[in-house]
C-alpha cells in the first residue's frame, strides 16, 4: 500500500498544512531543517536507527545512526560558530560524496548559516564565479580539491576560511586554510540551534541559464514542508525503507531528496561514493537491500547498455519502488525497467528553482511510459501559449510549462539578481523554461527546453559559460556552443570554433580545447565534439545564431534566416 | 606494448590526477572516480588520435576504460585493424 492513495482524493483534500501538522510545525515557530533532520528524529525515539550507510571506493564503509548525525551536525556547527561564522553567512560545501558533506549540511543549517553546495568536479573558474557571486565566507573541502581553491583565493577577499575536512598532516596548510577533523573532535552534545524561521534562507544552489553567469537559487527553511511531503507521497518513503538517491548534493536533487526529504522522515539512506559501473551499482543495491531507488535517466540508459544478463547476477528483489529525475525519461527506459526489475521507473519533473517535485507519475497510479505524469496536489501546473502567456486548454498542443507560485519550496529569489528573478514570472505564472503538451487525462509530455540551455545527463550547462571559457584558449577566435543529441546523456555539449591566424585545426587541437574547458569549468561542460569553422553564423547585429547550429545538429528545419549576416 | 602502456599512464596522470599523485597500470580509473563518464570522452579522443584508431562507441564502456591495462588491451584490439 503506497502512502499516496488516490490522486483525485489527494487533490480534492489537499493542503500543505498536512505536512505542517505531521511535522508539528506551527506558523511563526522556529523552523530549522538541520534540527528537523536529526534532533527531532532522535526525540521521536529513533536515535539509534541508521540514518546513513556510506560506501566509498575500495570497500570503505561507515554507518551513522540518527544520534550520530545529530552529534556530528552539532560538532560542525559548533566549530563554525567558534571561528566566527554567523547566521546567513554563506558556507560552501565542496566535497565528494563523503559523510562530512552530508553532516556539514546539517551543521551549517543548525547555526543559521546558508549552505552553498557545489559539485566537486567543478574546475577553478566554475568554482570562482559561484563563490564570488555569493560572497562566500567559508568553504569546507578536501585535500584533493585544495589546489583548485588555491588558484582562485587571491581573487576572493570575502573567503576568510578554507576548512579542510580530511587534512593529512604531510601537506602544509597556507594562508586562510585550517584543518577540521570530525573524528578527532569531541562530539558536541548540546548546540544552541539558531532560531531560523520559515522564510530564513537555507540553501543556495547554482544553476545555469542561457546568458550571463550562473544564478544562485535562494531557498528558505520552509522548503522542508514540500520536500517532506513529496518524499513521502512521491518517493513513497516508508519507515522500514532503505533508500538510495544517486544524485550528488552539489545539485538540488542531492539535497532536497538526498538529505532533507529522507532524513526529515527518519529514513535510512545509502550513499555510494565511487565511479559508475553497472556491477558496482547492482551490488550496492543487493548488499544494502535497497528498497527505494531514485536515480537519473542517464544512469538508467547506461545500465540498459550494460545489458540484461548482468542484472541476473544479483539479487535485486528488495527493490520496491523506483523513480527518476534530471531529464525526460524515455519510454524505452520505463519499459526496460519493467522487464528487468519487474517495476517501472516513475519520472519526476522539477527544477532547482522549484525545490520539490512538481509533476510526476505517482506510486499506484498508471504509468504512461514516456510521460512526465501529473502535477503534485497543491501545485497548479499548466502549459501556456508562448505568445499570450495564457493557459492552453486544448489537449496535445505544445506550450510552456508554468506553475502558479506559492508552494513552500519555491525559490525566494536569485542571489543578487532581482531582474532575472522577475523575468521568471509572467501573468502571475512561474515559467519553467521547458515545453510540453498535456493529454486528455492530464498527463504532461515533455517536448524540450524553451531556451539554449543544454541538459546533459540531467545537469544544466550554459552555452554562454562554455563559450566564454573557450575564448580564453589562445587558439580560439570565436565560439558557439549548442546541444548535440546523445543516446545516453540525452544532450552533450558541442562547440563550433573559428581559429586565430597561425593556428591549424586538427585532432590534437580539438583534444587540447576539450581538456582546457574540462579543467576550467567541469567535465560536464567539456565539449564532447568540436567542429572548426571558417565563420560562425551571426545575425547582422553580431549575435551568434545558435538556433542555426542547433538545427543542424538535430536535423531540424533551419527556419527564418533573414537576419543572417552576409559576407 | 610497454610504450603504449606508458603513454596511456602518463596521459592519465597528467590530465586527470593532481600534481604528485600516481597510479599503477591496474589502478581503477572509472570505478574509483578518477575519470568520470564525461571525461572518458576526452580519454577516448586521446587514444584515437594517438594510436590512429577508431574505437566503436559500444566498446568504449566504463569497464573497458577502468585501468591502464584494460585500456591497452582495448587499444590493441584495434591497433592492427
Amino acid at each position: 500500500m503506497s502512502n499516496f492513495g488516490l490522486y483525485e482524493d489527494r487533490v480534492k483534500n489537499f493542503s500543505w498544512s498536512i505536512a505542517e501538522e505531521e511535522l508539528e510545525y506551527r506558523q511563526g515557530n522556529v523552523l530549522n531543517i538541520g534540527w528537523y533532520c536529526s534532533d527531532r528524529i532522535c526525540l521521536k525515539g529513533k536515535a539509534e536507527k541508521t540514518a546513513l550507510i556510506y560506501e566509498g571506493f575500495g570497500g570503505i564503509r561507515k554507518v551513522y545512526s540518527f544520534n550520530d548525525i545529530r552529534l556530528a551536525g552539532n560538532t560542525i556547527g559548533n566549530f563554525l560558530r567558534s571561528i566566527g561564522i554567523v547566521n546567513e553567512d554563506r558556507v560552501c560545501l565542496f566535497m565528494d560524496r563523503i559523510p562530512e558533506l552530508y553532516l556539514s549540511f546539517l551543521g551549517v543549517l543548525k547555526i543559521g548559516a546558508i549552505v552553498q553546495p557545489l559539485f566537486s568536479a567543478f574546475g577553478e573558474e566554475s568554482l570562482f564565479v559561484r563563490l564570488e557571486n555569493a560572497q562566500t565566507r567559508a568553504i569546507i573541502t578536501q585535500s584533493k580539491h585544495l589546489s583548485k581553491v588555491r588558484k582562485i583565493i587571491d581573487k576572493l577577499p570575502h573567503l576568510e576560511f578554507i576548512i579542510v575536512a580530511d587534512h593529512n598532516k604531510s601537506k602544509k596548510l597556507e594562508n586562510r586554510e585550517m584543518a577540521f577533523s570530525l573524528q578527532e573532535s569531541e562530539p558536541v552534545e548540546h548546540l544552541e540551534i539558531y532560531p531560523t524561521k520559515a522564510e530564513t534562507p537555507s540553501v543556495l544552489h547554482y544553476t545555469s541559464g542561457t546568458t550571463g553567469l550562473p544564478k544562485g537559487v535562494k531557498h528558505v527553511h520552509y522548503s522542508l514542508i514540500a520536500q517532506y511531503l513529496t518524499s513521502k507521497w512521491v518517493l513513497d518513503l516508508q519507515d522500514d525503507d532503505i533508500y538510495w538517491c544517486t544524485a550528488d548534493p552539489g545539485w538540488v536533487t542531492g539535497t532536497s531528496y538526498g538529505i532533507i526529504g529522507p532524513w526529515s522522515l527518519g529514513i535510512t539512506q545509502c550513499v555510494l561514493d565511487s565511479g559508475f559501473s553497472a556491477q558496482a551499482w547492482y551490488k550496492f543495491i543487493q548488499d544494502n537491500k535497497i528498497t527505494m531507488w531514485y536515480s537519473a535517466p542517464t544512469a538508467i540508459r547506461s545500465l540498459m547498455r550494460a545489458g540484461d544478463e548482468i542484472v541476473k547476477e544479483f539479487n535485486l528483489s528488495s527493490l520496491r519502488h523506483l523513480a527518476s529525475v534530471g531529464e525526460p525519461l524515455n519510454s524505452e527506459a520505463v519499459i526496460w525497467s519493467m522487464k528487468v526489475f519487474g517495476k517501472p521507473f516513475h519520472d519526476t519533473f522539477w527544477q532547482t528553482e522549484t525545490g520539490c517535485i512538481m509533476i510526476t507519475n505517482f506510486p499506484g497510479m498508471r504509468v504512461k511510459p514516456g510521460s512526465m505524469g501529473r502535477p503534485f496536489p497543491g501545485i497548479t501546473g499548466v502549459v501556456l501559449d508562448p505568445k499570450k502567456y495564457e493557459p492552453i486548454t486544448e489537449t496535445g498542443k505544445i506550450g510552456l510549462i508554468a506553475f502558479r507560485p506559492g508552494w513552500p519550496s519555491m525559490m525566494r529569489g536569485y542571489w543578487n539578481n532581482e531582474e532575472k528573478y522577475k523575468n521568471k514570472f509572467i501573468n502571475g505564472w512561474y515559467l519553467s523554461g521547458d515545453r510540453s503538451t498535456i493529454d486528455n487525462e492530464g498527463y504532461f509530455w515533455f517536448i524540450g527546453r524553451d531556451d539554449d540551455v543544454i541538459n546533459t545527463g540531467g545537469h544544466l550547462v550554459s552555452p554562454f559559460e562554455v563559450e566564454s571559457a573557450l575564448l580564453e584558449h589562445p587558439a580560439v577566435a570565436e565560439s558557439a556552443v549548442v546541444a548535440k543529441p546523445d543516446e545516453i546523456n540525452m544532450e552533450v555539449v558541442k562547440a563550433f570554433i573559428t581559429l586565430k591566424p597561425g593556428f591549424t585545426p586538427g585532432p590534437d587541437l580539438e583534444l587540447e580545447i576539450m581538456n582546457f574547458v574540462r579543467k576550467k569549468l567541469s567535465s560536464i561542460a567539456m565539449p564532447q565534439a568540436v567542429e572548426f569553422m571558417e565563420k560562425i553564423p551571426k545575425t547582422r547585429s553580431g549575435k551568434i545564431m545558435r538556433r542555426l547550429l542547433h538545427a543542424k545538429e538535430w536535423g531540424e528545419e533551419i527556419g527564418d534566416i533573414s537576419t543572417l549576416e552576409n559576407d | 606494448m610497454e610504450d603504449i602502456k606508458d603513454l596511456v599512464r602518463k596521459y592519465v596522470i597528467s590530465e586527470y590526477l593532481d600534481e604528485g599523485d600516481e597510479i599503477t597500470y591496474d589502478t581503477p580509473l572509472i570505478s574509483s572516480g578518477i575519470v568520470d563518464s564525461f571525461s572518458m570522452v576526452s580519454l577516448l579522443v586521446f587514444l584515437e588520435n594517438k594510436f590512429k584508431i577508431k574505437i566503436p562507441p559500444q566498446k568504449a564502456t566504463p569497464e573497458a576504460f577502468d585501468s591502464v591495462n584494460k585500456i591497452v588491451a582495448l587499444v590493441n584490439e584495434y591497433i592492427n585493424k
